[in-house]
């Protein structure tokens, strides 16, 4: 794959998936639940909306539940696994030289294409991974690895849903 | 069996427990950016064969976090009842899969991957967030308009050796040499769609190989504690609370817990099923004793402020079923003192004569008679809390659940 240069190289996938097992275990071991990603997201817009507009969050009981009077939506463990997450990315980033400001596309579209691809995609994700209660990292990953039915089903809809439209969009990417 | 989870709140308090979080965090954003999940052209070649990291990473992960929750569980050192697992919801579960496969090959991404694609200034990535706030924001608009279908098919904490009927530990093998056979037809795909020769795999992958199966085999071998194994490993401790009589509550604590809206009591009747239907506590679950370890997962999921109670006639089938709550790790579990007869005796004694009293009642048999199958229709199914506002020792302390109460997506 095409890097630019002083970027290291990345991990060997089977490395990068084993050391990513035992982070997970880990987060098993130590704290009985597993990895995250959405959710904390979640919780970040919930904490604009509720800034914003409180008195919508006392009309949606979805909200309600994590916005509602004193609570306060940032006090989760889910908000600083996120917010570790990226500066996770960062660090390794730096370290590997491969921060740089870009936008990675398919050679046949143009960037602000691939912008608005990534704003759908992105509204896709974040509507699926709420009605599925869970993303490709705390579902799949994490479920999977305890064996939850619900989370195999749901890897395996994840792969299908992409497999099935892979073709379709195959201009995009290459 | 040792602390577990770690009582991250007790050593570090509120917010500081969270920076252990973090810290986790940190490790899984380093190990994905790592992994080449900071860029979404990698990501989609999954779904064109060119590249299957996506599929290598995420089930080398898989399969080692898998083989070393199910080792530790095995060796008594990780509480599997404890660990969170994700409850099944199944077709909401497929149909949000299929929808996010739809935005993976549409976005690049997901969200885990966004953000660090994000952290290393990958603009699209900056753009697939946004786009995630946007359609969690659209989720929680339109939520309320199938919220049946949102709720439907819940099947609770349900795991693949419950479907299959099979042990855990061959699950765990099952799946790993699965995924190997899985590595090897993905690197001969990759080669073929590529049109370049095979590339050799790392010298450390073979024994590495090796040694996971070995691990599960072992997992396998060893087998999970059943309930008399874990019981085995608290009796000391649990013993003496009931020797103590630390855990079995007086009729008018079950009633002062019972109307209090706070907590949520669930009464367990282990009778069988005659006594249940002649006499039963308002809202109590049939549970016969055979039952009772089946039903612990279900118990697990309830909310943190739910106290359960155990009752039999006496005391004797209702304190086995409390050993076995007990060793399943349910929290909150409580015995009635001196059983459904007690509780009779103390808010129906004056309204039942003396014919329907059974003089010197047998081990765990009712002793009162009763002429019809009356329920909880009866009257001291659920007396009036203040009726005779009776003095007791409190003994329920609640316990506070130490895993998170949801998934990582919550």
């Amino acid at each position: 794959m095409s890097q630019h240069s002083g970027a290291k190289p990345y991990l060997n996938p089977y490395l990068a998936g084993t050391i990513l097992g035992v982070v997970l275990f880990l987060a098993f071991f130590i704290t009985g639940s597993g990895l995250g990603a959405s959710g904390g997201l979640n919780r970040l817009l919930v904490y604009v909306q509720n800034a914003v507009n409180p008195e919508h969050i006392d009309q949606v009981a979805y909200l309600l539940k994590m916005a509602g009077g004193n609570a306060n939506p940032l006090d989760s463990w889910i908000v600083f696994l996120t917010v570790g997450t990226v500066f996770g990315g960062l660090i390794s980033g730096l370290i590997g030289r491969r921060v740089k400001v870009e936008t990675n596309k398919g050679p046949q579209i143009g960037t602000g294409t691939r912008w608005v691809m990534a704003f759908i995609g992105g509204a896709f994700m974040g509507y699926g991974a709420r009605l599925a209660r869970g993303c490709t990292s705390g579902q799949a990953l994490s479920g999977g690895a305890v064996l939850s039915v619900g989370s195999w089903a749901f890897m395996f809809a994840v792969f299908a849903g992409a497999y099935a439209l892979a073709y379709f969009f195959r201009k995009f990417w290459n | 069996m040792a602390t577990f989870p770690l009582p991250l709140a007790d050593l570090f308090g509120h917010w500081g427990s969270y920076g252990v979080y973090a810290l986790v965090g940190i490790a899984f954003g380093m190990t994905l950016e790592s992994a080449g999940f900071g860029n979404s052209k990698l990501l989609a070649a999954q779904f064109y064969f060119k590249d299957m990291r996506v599929f290598k990473v995420m089930f080398t992960a898989i399969i080692v976090a898998m083989t070393l929750v199910f080792l530790t569980s095995a060796l008594g050192l990780l509480d599997y009842n404890l660990v969170w697992v994700p409850p099944t919801y199944l077709w909401p579960g497929i149909v949000g899969g299929l929808i996010m496969g739809v935005g993976f090959i549409i976005g690049g991404f997901c969200p885990g991957t966004s953000l660090v694609g994000l952290a290393t200034g990958k603009l699209d990535a900056v753009m697939f967030v946004f786009g995630v706030l946007f359609g969690i924001y659209l989720f929680g608009e339109t939520v309320g308009d199938f919220g049946v279908f949102f709720e439907s098919s819940y099947m609770g904490r349900f795991t693949l050796p419950e479907l299959f009927g099979v042990s855990y530990g061959a699950v765990v093998i099952s799946i790993v040499v699965v995924a190997l056979a899985l590595f090897l037809l993905a690197e001969k795909v990759e080669a073929v769609v590529n049109k370049a020769p095979q590339p050799k795999l790392p010298g450390w992958s073979k024994p590495a190989a090796v040694a996971l199966v070995a691990l599960a085999a072992g997992t396998l071998v060893m087998g999970q504690p059943s309930n008399a194994d874990r019981w085995q490993a608290i009796a000391a401790e649990s013993q003496a609370k009931l020797d103590q009589r630390e855990v079995q509550i007086a009729p008018a604590e079950l009633l002062t817990y019972m109307n209090d809206s706070k907590i949520k009591v669930i009464p367990l009747d282990i009778r069988n099923e005659t006594y249940y239907n002649q006499f039963h506590l308002r809202g109590a679950v049939h549970l016969p004793l055979d039952k009772v370890e089946d039903k612990a997962g279900e118990l697990q999921l309830e909310l943190a402020n739910t106290v359960f109670v155990t009752m039999s006639n006496d005391e004797e089938a209702a304190t086995e079923a409390w050993k076995i709550l007990k060793a399943e790790s349910v929290p909150n579990v409580y015995i009635l003192e001196g059983g459904i007869n007690a509780w009779l005796e103390t808010y129906a004694g004056h309204t039942i004569s003396e014919d329907d009293k059974v003089p010197n009642p047998q081990p765990d048999q009712l002793a009162y008679r009763f002429n019809a199958a009356t329920g909880s229709r009866h009257e001291a199914a659920e007396p009036d809390p203040h009726f005779l506002d009776l003095k007791y020792e409190p003994k329920i302390i609640l316990e506070l659940k130490r895993a998170p109460t949801s998934g990582g997506c919550g």
